[in-house]
Parts: C-alpha cells; sequence; structure tokens
C-alpha cells in the first residue's frame, strides 16, 4: 500500500522579477514501511521536496496524494491536521521548546490533536521511555546532550503514531558517534515497521537507507534499492 | 464547546508557560498596563468625589432661591455695561420687599472679606455677610449651638456674629464659641450662635462653613466704604415649583422700583444656583476630558509597550511557531497563544493597578470624601482586557499567518 504518491509536481517561488523552477518534474511513490533516503547537493530542490512531503508547502503543479487523498489543495487548517496526525518532523538543529521539560515537549502535538492531559502525559512519557530517555524525562533541553535532544525530538515525532517519519539531517549537529547510535534508533523504529523518509547529504548516512532517490536541479536523477549497511545495535541506548 | 474550552485552556497553558519564562519582561510590561489602570481609576474616583463634594456643596444654597444682583453670575452681557449698572441700595430692598408677595424671605446682603480674631488666634481673609434677620430663612442652616441673630439685633445692627463651623473649630478648638467675642476688621462682635457643618471643601471660601454672619447695619458702620456698594438681594421662593413664577415677579417689582420704561433693557440681573450648576458643569466636564485624555494617554503608552513586546516576542519565538505549525498547531491556536498571553499580562497588570488605585483612594478619601465605585472596577478590568486584546491583536495575527517553512528556517 503506498502511503504517497506524487506525479509531475512542479514548484516555482517568485524571487524578486526572477522565477525559481525548485522542482521541475518529480513523481515518486513511497510504500508503508519503506525507509528512503533523500540525496543531493544544496539547490537541488531537496528541501523543497521534503516540505511538500511533510505537507509543510503546497506544489505550483502536479498531484500530490496522501493515502489517497489529494494534499494539492487542502487549506491551511486540513494540512495542519494532516502534519499533526500523519507526519513526525525531526529536525537538524531538534527545534525542542527551550524552557520545557522532554515531557511537555512530546506531549505538544497531542496538545493540538485534543487529546485530554492525562492521556497524552502517559503517551509522552511513554515514547520518552522507547527511545531511552526513562531518566530523563523532566529534564530541560540545556540539561540533556545532543543526542539526547534528538531523542526528545524523534520521541516527538513518534508519540502521535503517525503514518511517516521525515528526518531532515538528523544528524547534522551531532558527532559521528552520537550520529550513528541515532541512526541506530531509526533502524528500530524502522524494524518496528514504521515508514522513513531522510533528507540527507551524506553518503554515510543514506547508506542506512532501504533505497536512495537522488536529485539534482529539481529532478530525480536515480532512484535505487540499494543494500543496507550494517547497522549496529547500541543497547546502551534503547530502552529493551 | 468542549473543543474551543480545550483549546482555550492549552491556550492559556500555553501563554502562562510563556510568562513564567520570561518574568522580568512581563513584569515590566505589566509596570506599563499598571500604572494606566491607577491613574485612570483613580482619577475617574477622584472626580466622582468633586463632584459628590460639589453637589452636596451646592444643595446647601439652596434651589429655590434667587440672588438680584448688579452683576450677572453667568452671561453673555458685556462687562462694562453691568459696570455701569446703578447700584442697588438698601432703599431699594426696602421698596423691593414691601411689594413682594410670594417669596417666603427677602433679605439684604453684603459682605466684606476681614480678618478675624480671638485672643491670640486668628484666622485671614474670612468672608463676612452682613444681612437681616430674614436671611437665615434664604438657607438651610442648622445650629450646633445658639441661635441666628434677631428681628431686633438686625435692626439695631447690634454688634452680634453667627460664625461657620470652621471658623469655630479654628478659634475655639477646645471651648464652647458662645457668647466670646471676637474682633472682626478690629471690631468686638458677640458670638450668638455657630452653625453645624453645612457645605464641603469644594466651595472653598464660598462654603458657610468658612463665614460670618452679622447685621447689615454693623458692615455700614464699621466698614464705611461698603456703604456705597452695591448690595444683593436673597429671594426665598416657596419651594421649587415657585422658583419662575416668583423670578417674573421679582424682575416686575425692580423695574418698577427702578422706574424702568418698557424700552428698557434690565439693569440688573436675577441669578439663580441653576446657573452655577451650570457652569460647574461645563468646568468639569472640561476637567474629566483633559483628565481622562491625559490618563488615557498613559494607558495608550503602556498599551504600546505591550504591541512592543508582543512583537518582539513574535519575532523571537518564530523559529518556535513554525515548530508548532509544523507539529499541527493551526492559525487560531496560533492566535488565541499570543492573544491569551497578551490579554493575561494586561488583566494581572490591571488588576495589580486596581489594588493600588483602592489603596489610593484611601488617601484622597482623607481630603474628598469617596470611594472606589463598582464601575471603576470594571472600567479597570474591562480596559485592561481590551489593551491586551487590542495591542496583541496584530503580533498575534503576524504570528499566526506566519508560513512555517520559512519560520523554521529562520536563525
Amino acid at each position: 500500500m503506498n502511503i504517497i504518491n506524487i506525479e509531475h509536481i512542479t514548484k516555482i517561488y517568485k524571487v524578486g522579477l526572477e522565477e525559481v523552477h525548485a522542482l521541475r518534474d518529480v513523481s515518486l511513490r513511497i510504500d508503508k514501511n519503506e525507509y528512503v533516503a533523500i540525496m543531493g547537493p544544496s539547490g537541488s530542490g531537496k528541501s523543497t521536496l521534503m516540505n511538500m512531503l511533510g505537507c509543510l508547502d503546497t506544489p505550483t503543479s502536479g498531484k500530490y496524494e496522501f493515502k489517497g487523498v489529494s494534499v494539492s489543495e487542502m487549506t491551511d487548517n486540513e494540512l495542519a491536521k494532516i502534519r499533526n496526525k500523519e507526519i513526525g518532523f525531526v529536525f537538524q538543529t531538534f527545534n525542542l521548546l527551550a524552557r520545557s521539560d522532554a515531557v511537555h515537549n512530546v506531549e505538544l502535538p497531542l496538545i493540538y490533536a485534543g487529546i485530554p492531559t492525562a492521556e497524552r502525559r502517559e503517551r509522552a512519557i511513554q515514547a520518552l521511555i522507547d527511545v531511552g530517555l526513562k531518566d530523563r524525562l523532566h529534564h530541560k533541553p540545556n540539561e540533556l546532550s545532543g543526542g539526547q535532544r534528538q531523542r526528545v525530538a524523534i520521541a516527538r515525532a513518534l508519540v502521535t503514531n503517525p503514518s511517516i517519519i521525515l528526518a531532515d539531517e538528523p544528524t547534522g549537529n551531532l558527532d559521528s558517534k552520537t550520529g550513528e547510535e541515532i541512526m541506530g534508533l531509526f533502524h528500530e523504529i524502522h524494524e518496528k515497521g514504521n515508514t522513513i523518509i531522510l533528507v540527507t547529504h551524506e553518503e554515510y548516512i543514506a547508506e542506512h537507507a532501504a533505497r536512495i532517490v537522488r536529485l539534482k536541479d529539481g529532478l530525480i536523477e536515480s532512484d535505487e534499492r540499494v543494500e543496507r549497511r550494517y547497522i549496529p545495535k547500541i543497547k546502551t541506548t534503547v530502552a529493551q | 464547546m468542549r473543543i474551543i474550552l480545550f483549546e482555550f485552556k492549552e491556550g492559556m497553558m500555553i501563554a502562562l508557560r510563556a510568562i513564567a519564562s520570561n518574568k522580568i519582561r512581563a513584569m515590566l510590561t505589566m509596570l506599563g498596563i499598571f500604572i494606566g489602570v491607577t491613574v485612570v481609576v483613580t482619577m475617574s474616583t477622584a472626580i466622582k468625589g468633586i463632584d459628590n463634594s460639589f453637589q452636596q456643596g451646592i444643595s446647601s444654597l439652596g434651589s429655590d432661591v434667587l440672588y438680584i444682583d448688579k452683576w450677572a453670575w453667568f452671561s453673555n452681557v458685556e462687562w462694562w455695561k453691568m459696570r455701569n449698572r446703578r447700584n442697588i441700595t438698601m432703599d431699594e430692598f426696602e421698596k423691593f420687599k414691601n411689594l413682594a408677595k410670594l417669596p417666603v424671605a427677602v433679605a439684604p446682603v453684603i459682605n466684606t472679606v476681614q480678618t478675624v480674631k480671638y485672643q491670640e488666634r486668628r484666622v485671614e481673609n474670612v468672608f463676612i455677610n452682613g444681612s437681616n434677620a430674614d436671611y437665615v430663612k434664604t438657607t438651610n442652616f442648622s445650629f450646633s449651638e445658639g441661635r441666628f441673630y434677631s428681628e431686633i439685633e438686625s435692626s439695631g445692627s447690634r454688634q452680634v456674629a453667627v460664625i461657620g463651623s470652621e471658623i469655630a473649630k479654628k478659634l475655639f478648638p477646645n471651648i464652647s464659641a458662645l457668647d466670646k467675642t471676637i474682633k472682626i476688621g478690629g471690631e468686638n462682635f458677640r458670638i450668638v450662635g455657630v452653625l453645624a457643618e453645612q457645605g464641603s471643601f469644594i466651595l472653598g471660601p464660598w462654603n458657610p462653613d468658612n463665614q460670618i454672619y452679622v447685621p447689615i447695619g454693623t458692615i455700614f458702620k464699621n466698614f464705611a466704604s461698603n456703604r456705597w456698594r452695591s448690595i444683593t438681594i436673597n429671594v426665598r421662593a416657596a419651594g421649587p415649583a415657585m422658583v419662575e413664577e416668583t423670578k417674573a415677579e421679582a424682575e416686575g417689582i425692580m423695574r418698577k422700583v427702578r422706574g424702568l420704561s418698557y424700552d428698557q433693557e434690565n439693569d440688573f440681573s436675577i441669578n439663580q444656583q441653576e446657573g452655577l450648576q451650570e457652569n460647574y458643569n461645563s468646568v468639569v466636564g472640561v476637567i474629566q476630558i483633559a483628565g481622562l485624555f491625559i490618563t488615557g494617554l498613559s494607558l495608550f503608552v503602556g498599551a504600546i509597550g505591550i504591541m512592543n513586546i508582543m512583537f518582539v516576542s513574535v519575532k523571537e519565538r518564530t523559529k518556535e511557531i513554525g515548530l508548532r505549525k509544523a507539529i499541527g498547531a493551526k492559525r487560531r491556536t496560533i492566535l488565541a497563544q499570543f492573544l491569551l498571553e497578551s490579554s493575561v499580562i494586561c488583566l494581572v497588570g490591571g488588576l495589580a493597578g486596581l489594588i493600588a488605585a483602592v489603596i489610593l483612594s484611601m488617601l484622597i478619601n482623607q481630603f474628598i470624601p469617596t470611594s472606589i465605585q463598582i464601575g471603576s472596577v470594571i472600567l479597570g478590568i474591562g480596559i485592561s482586557l481590551i489593551t491586551g486584546i487590542v495591542s496583541g491583536i496584530a503580533p498575534a495575527y503576524t504570528a499566526a499567518k506566519m508560513d512555517p517553512v520559512e519560520a523554521l528556517r529562520y536563525e
């Protein structure tokens, strides 16, 4: 069953008088439980594609169906709703609320989903336990390491049980060892049946995925299934 | 309905978190509203107090008394025309009194300002009213001691005086004033009566409490320069309903006494407390408008402060807004968050201002009898809420309409 079905989408930005064709003609299908890496140099349109996939932006032309529903004509509020329920974002800079503890950061999407307080507390704590932060529930971001912060962000992405996890350079702000740990976590999340879309410009990271889509100048240059690199299980960081 | 309540509750929690995480800034912002509300509420309370005092004071003048005078209190007759009018004399008063049928009391009045002394105590610039025994019937005076001077004392120009309660307090702080002899402008007068407290501070020297009443003849006798001054004739009508008729009669009699032919203008004026009331209303109206304008200005400055802070807050939290939108916050949710934030700041500041205003009113109450009205409380809360919403709406709207992609990219 495919979750994402994109056909011939384009995206044109107006910068002053000039038109920038960020996406020229992109078609892409992503199925349930896929692990896709989107790669490309800067200016290739990968950010634009990611915003499109994340329903943060709508295409200038073309068709985008999310679970069979057309996204292209949705209003702002409908887009907000679909982002809330179906998509879990993980950002390079974590984007946590600096003055709130881990639990509040994780329960944030549940607030917007209208979940009652007691239930969302419980779910947020469970999500934090799942990413191995059982002892860090009431720590604020500045009391956490980079890897721990990204785990909080991942817990936040998972807490709504979304259809896809959209990770934009999730290891970009981490050292390589911590980055590797985070990739191990993604691996596990994928094993549990989640669909992951990873945006990166590092081959090293992209190799974790089962499929690599390469973009160049707003076009898909290649789309291939790859041999997955061996993922070491790091027991210390993931709760059993 | 439940969804709205839920969103309100959650929005409130978010707003409170935002305020709590920036306490100093929130407090400085509240200060603006605090000052604004304190000033506006205190001002409106003080104006109310002044108004009450005036109404109380003016009622001691009596609403059914006419004052026939050379001068009009309030009119558009040119000043020099009034100056050239003939003086009203005691002779004219006698004729007027004999002809007038409607009034319940008619009294001639002349006043002078003198220093009053009792032993080593003295009061400067006291209004000394000279009149006859009927004068008391043109007022609403009541007495704490003694009586008004009698017909015999009046017609005999005896050196007797009735003093106001304030004068009594100043000259005789601990003892009874009755039968004491005081010096008015150097002349001895025996006190036959002390007035109970009549008016209010607002009338100043015109407050009966600060005046002294003596037979009119003693004024002409002791302070000779007054012989050539115009007197006023106080005429009391038989109740407010008779005021117009009495006024018409008085005008006719005065014209007859003065021998004016039908084509000549009145060379006197008939004044009423009503005129004072109107004049007061227009003066107080100006004070009110000016006061509210100035205090409103301070509130406006406070509101601009809040708007400024909210704009900074929105700018500073651009990335947070982007994130909130990315994970599913709707426009109206963001709008509510920032509106609630500014409203809470304003409400807290406003309530603190209200408390300060209550305390200030208690202080003012030492000088002007006043108290905080329910209206002022509603005014204070209403003002702070409206300020919160008005100053929050533009920043909140800016936040709500942000593009999540742009906002997330913002550094």
